[in-house]
């Protein structure tokens, strides 16, 4: 879509039909996926907003850099599986004979169940460790910043158990073809926010 | 179920009929019906604001006359009327009101493209205000920190509401972004996707530009304002220091220590001024619909309208610190926040001269709905230049904290909108009930409103110059000020009440008029968009018929020459366009020399 060319139309010059079925201008995609990348677009902001408070709030002189925990390399190493097997699954929901689609699509959310409770693994232990949430800016953002991703990805679960039911249920993968999709796009997301986050609170 | 064939894909949809009348008008997922219950709380919720004006315009006016006001009420009062005003009222009526119902009638759309999620946008936005209105029934009562909720004041003490009155707010700021959110995917998509067959984003009225667009603004700025509920709330519950610096209240020191203040003030304000925007421009989209229909004239320079819309709501993404001249900056960024600010009036302005010029030389209808459209040029002009001296740093220096900024933002996006909103519930009052109002007491309703307004805000701009300061409970006796400020605040409390009151001219209108007024005939206004051209009116769940329209032409083709009648509705086809004999033709009575 040219927004410019479209922006320059002149309308009152134009009668007539313009365009086929799909108005002109609309995307040539399901609703739910233009909604989901508003969506994305959305999030990337919430976490952009995050880190750039980190950063500001990182200049003030009673910020001690807390050293990330090494557990979040194994953490992080889940979240890739899972963003691997929600691939996979959809993959073979575009296969005309799909293949080992249940057993992908569920192991990419067991994986991502695995990642939620390895980052509250990491909390315990720095509880354990005495870097309370108080007790530093630095121990605050990243109990912060790790909830909120955490917490969308509990977001995405709930649609993921919603599309395993149907799967378990014995719904061919054409009717959950683009539920599919969807949470692998969104798992791919979450994969690169965390990330990103992972690189800023390593490396600060 | 039913299922409603669609003409804009090639699938169907699947339509959700009710069964009940608690599914017709309470789990309504007819965007109508969600577009009314959305209004319903916004203008309940408004009322509330309303009434807390009232109250400390009262103690402003005659401070010595009001025992039962006592500080701590005072402020709570101004800190609710402002956050109540800018997102529970405005906001929620144009985006959830307006755009509920605009939307999918303009678009040929037969609902919302995701009804369920409409529905849930609109409960939650219910729950966001019962958790505000909870506030007010809690220990300490609710925040009185100012509407901005600056930090550390939110957490001082001695502010009214410190504990639970800012954890409500917060929360309830939360709940009403996530029904935002919810809404505004609606909105955005619906417009995006569900346009029916011809209807290109270039023929959509300008309505739809501006809601649309402010749905992408609330989608992107509300963010920062999450962001920083979160992190406040952190601060208040938990005991982080995110944004509270090191405090000593009473001798004793706070818990916190270190946290940045100005952290939250630009994130704040990185979600408050798009939020300016969120309000203004679905009010200048349907402003020029109502202009443009009654003054039976094509909008001027529509290609213009929409880049400046399309343009206002960048620039508003950059111009956020110019609220936060007093705050220490660097005056190289005050330099550039002062001229992006600048920059901003440029598209502006071209609104307001090209709704100037859509009325010049129109057949302009004097009804109810466009004497609030030209009042509000008039307010909006006003409001507008006085943003132009608060947009430089020198002038907003000494301006600052003074009643002149009071003056110029209730000009702006307080009395402005509010002026629209009601052109706009007047102008499409008969499309959503099937009457009429009576145009007598909505006439009266104008002028009591338009002249009561300036006689509210335009002494205060005069009270700013003298140095009167905002948020003062007393204004007590100073050097610089002179007695007589305060007679001038007495007078305009007299006028806030008067107006207030006047207010219930409308609402017996709207009432009186859904029994006992005329019924109204079909597209009462003569209008050529396509929320006119449904089969019933008010148009029934679906909208449309079987087949859904086809739209053939822009929707401003007003006194067309040639053309039978003075508008051509957007679902007629050229070949069936009615014309007359090219004859009887006169070209000197041609409306549309005005297309640029």
């Amino acid at each position: 879509m040219n927004v410019f060319k479209h922006l320059a139309v002149k309308p009152w010059e134009r009668k007539g039909i313009i365009g086929g079925l799909k108005p002109e201008g609309a995307f040539d995609s399901p609703s739910e996926r233009v909604a989901l990348n508003f969506f994305l677009v959305i999030a990337s902001v919430v976490f952009s907003l995050f880190t750039v408070s980190y950063f500001i709030r990182m200049e003030l002189p009673d910020w001690q850099p807390l050293s990330e925990p090494a557990q979040l390399w194994f953490n992080t190493a889940l979240l890739v599986l899972s963003s691997v097997c929600f691939q996979w699954a959809r993959n073979a929901s575009n296969s005309e004979q799909p293949k080992n689609l249940v057993p992908a699509f569920i192991g990419g959310g067991i994986f991502a169940i695995l990642f939620v409770a390895g980052q509250l693994m990491t909390w315990e232990n720095l509880q354990a460790g005495g870097y309370y949430l108080t007790s530093n800016p630095a121990n605050a953002f990243y109990y912060l910043m790790t909830g909120v991703h955490a917490v969308h990805l509990l977001g995405g679960l709930w649609v993921w158990s919603k599309c395993s039911f149907r799967l378990l249920s014995g719904a061919e993968a054409k009717n959950v073809q683009l539920s599919i999709e969807l949470c692998t796009v969104y798992w791919h997301f979450l994969l690169v926010v965390w990330l990103v986050l992972f690189a800023v609170l390593a490396n600060t | 179920m039913a299922y409603v064939p669609l003409a804009d894909q090639d699938k169907e949809m699947e339509m959700h009929h009710p069964h009940s009348w608690v599914e017709q008008y309470v789990w309504s997922q007819d965007h109508k019906v969600i577009a009314i219950q959305y209004g319903s709380i916004a203008v309940f919720t408004g009322l509330v604001g309303l009434t807390l004006s009232v109250l400390f315009r009262l103690q402003l006016g005659f401070p010595e006359s009001v025992d039962f006001i006592d500080p701590n009420f005072y402020y709570q009062a101004v800190t609710q009327h402002g956050m109540i005003m800018v997102v529970y009222f405005l906001t929620a009526l144009f985006l959830g009101g307006f755009g509920n119902y605009m939307i999918p009638l303009m678009c040929g759309a037969r609902d919302m493209v995701f009804p369920f999620m409409n529905m849930l946008s609109v409960w939650t936005f219910l729950l966001s205000v019962i958790i505000l209105m909870a506030s007010f029934f809690v220990g300490g009562g609710p925040t009185g920190a100012g509407w901005t909720l600056y930090p550390p004041q939110t957490a001082m003490a001695g502010t009214p509401g410190h504990d639970m009155g800012i954890v409500l707010m917060l929360i309830s700021l939360a709940v009403f972004i996530v029904a935002t959110t919810m809404g505004g995917l609606n909105y955005a998509v619906t417009v995006l996707q569900y346009r029916c067959r011809g209807l290109t984003m270039m023929r959509l009225p300008l309505t739809v530009w501006g809601i649309f667009t402010a749905t992408i603004l609330a989608l992107f700025a509300f963010p920062a304002l999450l962001v920083a509920a979160i992190m406040m709330l952190f601060d208040t519950l938990l005991g982080t220091s995110f944004f509270m610096p090191a405090v000593i209240e009473a001798g004793a020191p706070l818990d916190h220590n270190g946290g940045s203040p100005l952290l939250f003030q630009h994130l704040f304000w990185f979600f408050g001024h798009p939020e300016v925007y969120i309000v203004a421009l679905p009010a200048f989209g349907l402003v020029s619909d109502v202009l443009s229909t009654h003054a039976r004239k094509n909008i001027f320079g529509y290609r213009m309208m929409v880049w400046a819309i399309v343009a206002i709501g960048g620039l508003s993404f950059i111009v956020w610190a110019h609220h936060m001249y007093v705050s220490g900056m660097h005056p190289y960024f005050g330099f550039f926040f002062a001229t992006t600010t600048l920059i901003i009036a440029v598209p502006t302005a071209m609104k307001v001269y090209n709704w100037v010029l859509t009325l010049w030389e129109g057949d302009i209808r004097l009804n109810a709905p466009m004497y609030f459209a030209i009042g509000f040029i008039f307010t909006f002009i006003h409001g507008g230049l006085t943003g132009l001296f608060l947009g430089n740093v020198v002038i907003d220096l000494p301006l600052s904290d003074t009643y002149f900024v009071i003056a110029h933002f209730h000009m702006v996006m307080g009395v402005s909108p509010i002026l629209v909103l009601f052109a706009a519930i007047y102008h499409w009052y008969p499309l959503m009930s099937g009457r009429m109002f009576h145009e007598g007491l909505a006439k009266l309703h104008f002028w009591l409103t338009f002249l009561g307004a300036y006689a509210i805000y335009l002494p205060m701009h005069y009270l700013g110059f003298l140095g009167v300061p905002r948020r003062y409970y007393v204004l007590g006796e100073t050097d610089f000020i002179p007695t007589s400020a305060q007679d001038l605040n007495s007078a305009i409390t007299i006028a806030a009440v008067f107006v207030a009151v006047a207010q219930l001219l409308f609402f017996f209108n709207v009432i009186w008029s859904l029994k006992y007024g005329k019924k109204s005939e079909k597209n009462p206004w003569g209008s050529a968009s396509l929320e006119w051209q449904t089969p019933d009116m008010p148009p029934k769940h679906g909208n449309w018929a079987e087949d859904l329209p086809t739209v053939y032409r822009w929707p401003y083709d007003y006194s067309v020459p040639g053309a039978h009648e003075d508008f051509i509705p957007q679902n007629t086809p050229e070949s069936v366009e009615p014309t007359v004999d090219e004859q009887h033709f006169d070209p000197d009575h041609d409306q549309s020399k005005a297309d640029i």
